[in-house]
């Protein structure tokens, strides 16, 4: 299945203010991997990531999402693959009530009423926010809102899922419940974060970057156990696999 | 004037919308209606006409009733606005000075009169206004104009400042609060000062501004937000409006007061 492939070649990108905050960032994401980011604050992981969506433009080099090459003309079609979910909720629940919230992507795909109506309540009841339906997002405590961003991005299936900091702010069971969630998501995923722990829960796969650079690339475990590697990086070894 | 009591207030009309009555479930483009008309009928009387205005109280009374809503909280939330409405109105008594009544032997002069004329047609306004978002919800207001014809780009702008009057509210708390903190008796509390942490927060919002417009375009944005249509006028909304615009006629082109006055003489006699 070729189309859930991510592929970054050479990827710089610079800011207007002229930070440049990709250096030559190249990887390539198969069907169905689970992938973690991770680095120091500032190494370029949210860059990385607003890549993904087209939210923004590689200054050079070429992103591929499935068969496409991101650019400006595709980047709406790129956004139908890919679901992105943001740091903070409050800027991803914008409607004024969750369902309405959770349908505003799948009225936006142009589905009819009924099918728009199902997704909401499968995505929904998948994050156990069923109950949640009819109140509005402000209301809500961070643990529900969170579950209900990744909702109304689930509502939309993607083919890949990006996420920056899923579990900031999430209390230790809904973080639990959150990494649960991401099992079940059998596609392509993309996750930054700096809980090393989830990373090494979720994600079979592990990109470090630094300074805009990808430093290192392989299997989680193999990665987050390179206590060298990871304190260049202002990391640390995940809680699980440190010993006391 | 709490800032902490204020916030949490704006919630509670929010939450009194969730309650199930009659005048909850009537359709809110039915009463999206019914709201205009009256807010029309009221403002359109001439300006020394206080004795027409007083049985326009039955209505937000009415609705107030039926829908279960405090007449305390809205008079409260009527009565913080009510300044704007008392400096339209203060100079009225002194530049219209023509005595038009003597009430017990106090000469009542025209200005005192279009002053509580304005008084009481802001009371009327307002809280049949706050009525309506505390029977129908905001957003069910917003779907309801949308669905009356009114540009999506309108409603959105409605849709954004309802959903995000809370999220800057928090935000200007927690920036008041780290300025509290730090600020100690007369240093740091000056106006320079406060002028910056609005510069910030007007910073902070463009920068919020500008993520939701990115996650708005994430999910297929192009300009509508559209809404699964739920909505289905009944009979009863019909009959509502009619009945509404049937009182509000009435009460707007005969003298019901007066009528009522004489109705009562009679049965004195």
């Amino acid at each position: 299945m070729s189309h859930h492939i991510i592929e970054f070649k050479e990827v710089f990108f610079r800011y207007p203010d002229g930070t440049a905050a990709l250096r030559g960032v190249s990887f390539r994401i198969v069907h169905g991997e689970s992938v973690g980011v991770v680095g120091a604050n500032g190494a370029g992981k949210s860059t990385l990531l607003q890549h993904l969506n087209g939210c923004l433009l590689p200054t050079s080099g070429q992103v591929t999402i499935g068969d496409l090459n991101l650019t400006a003309a595709t980047r709406g079609e790129i956004r139908r693959k890919v679901g992105s979910v943001f740091q903070n909720p409050d800027d991803q629940l914008f409607m004024p009530t969750v369902f309405d919230d959770v349908a505003f992507g799948p009225l936006n795909l142009g589905l009819d009423k009924a099918h728009v109506r199902e997704r909401v309540e499968s995505a929904l009841s998948r994050v156990n926010g069923l109950a949640l339906k009819n109140k509005p997002p402000h209301h809500l405590s961070a643990g529900e809102k969170s579950a209900v961003a990744i909702a109304a991005v689930m509502a939309m299936e993607p083919d890949i899922l990006a996420m920056d900091e899923p579990a900031a702010n999430l209390d230790p069971r809904s973080r639990r419940s959150l990494i649960g969630l991401l099992k079940t998501f059998q596609h392509s995923k993309l996750v930054a974060s700096h809980d090393l722990d989830l990373i090494l829960d979720v994600c079979e796969r592990c990109i470090v970057i630094g300074e805009g650079r990808v430093v290192a690339d392989g299997p989680s475990e193999d990665i987050l156990s390179n206590r060298t590697l990871l304190e260049a990086n202002n990391l640390e070894l995940p809680l699980s696999l440190q010993r006391r | 004037m709490n800032f902490h009591t204020q916030y949490f207030d704006l919630g509670r009309l929010d939450r009194l919308s969730y309650r199930r009555t009659a005048v909850h479930s009537l359709d809110p483009r039915a009463k999206v209606i019914a709201t205009g008309l009256f807010l029309v009928t009221v403002v359109s009387f001439p300006k020394y006409d206080v004795a027409g205005l007083v049985p326009f109280l039955l209505f937000p009374v009415l609705a107030a009733t039926l829908g279960e809503i405090p007449i305390g909280f809205i008079l409260r939330k009527v009565l913080i606005v009510s300044p704007f409405a008392v400096f339209v109105g203060i100079f009225s008594p002194f530049l219209d000075t023509r005595t038009v009544a003597v009430i017990a032997g106090l000469p009542v002069s025209a200005g005192w009169l279009s002053f509580a004329s304005i008084l009481l047609k802001f009371a009327l306004t307002v809280s049949a206004a706050l009525l309506l978002v505390a029977t129908t919800s905001f957003p069910g207001v917003c779907h309801a104009l949308r669905r009356l014809g009114c540009p999506p780009i309108f409603v959105s702008q409605l849709l954004f400042l309802y959903r995000y009057l809370f999220v800057l509210a928090e935000e200007a708390m927690r920036i008041v609060r780290a300025w509290d903190m730090r600020a100690f008796a007369g240093r740091g509390r000056g106006a320079t000062v406060f002028a910056r942490l609005v510069g910030v927060l007007l910073i902070r919002t463009l920068d919020r501004a500008e993520r939701i417009y990115q996650a708005m375009l994430c999910r297929g944005f192009a300009g509508d937000i559209p809404r699964l249509g739920t909505l289905r006028l009944r009979s009863v909304d019909l009959v509502f409006v009619a009945i509404t615009a049937v009182f509000l006629g009435a009460c707007r082109f005969f003298p019901v007061t007066e009528g009522i006055g004489l109705l009562a003489q009679g049965i004195w006699r």
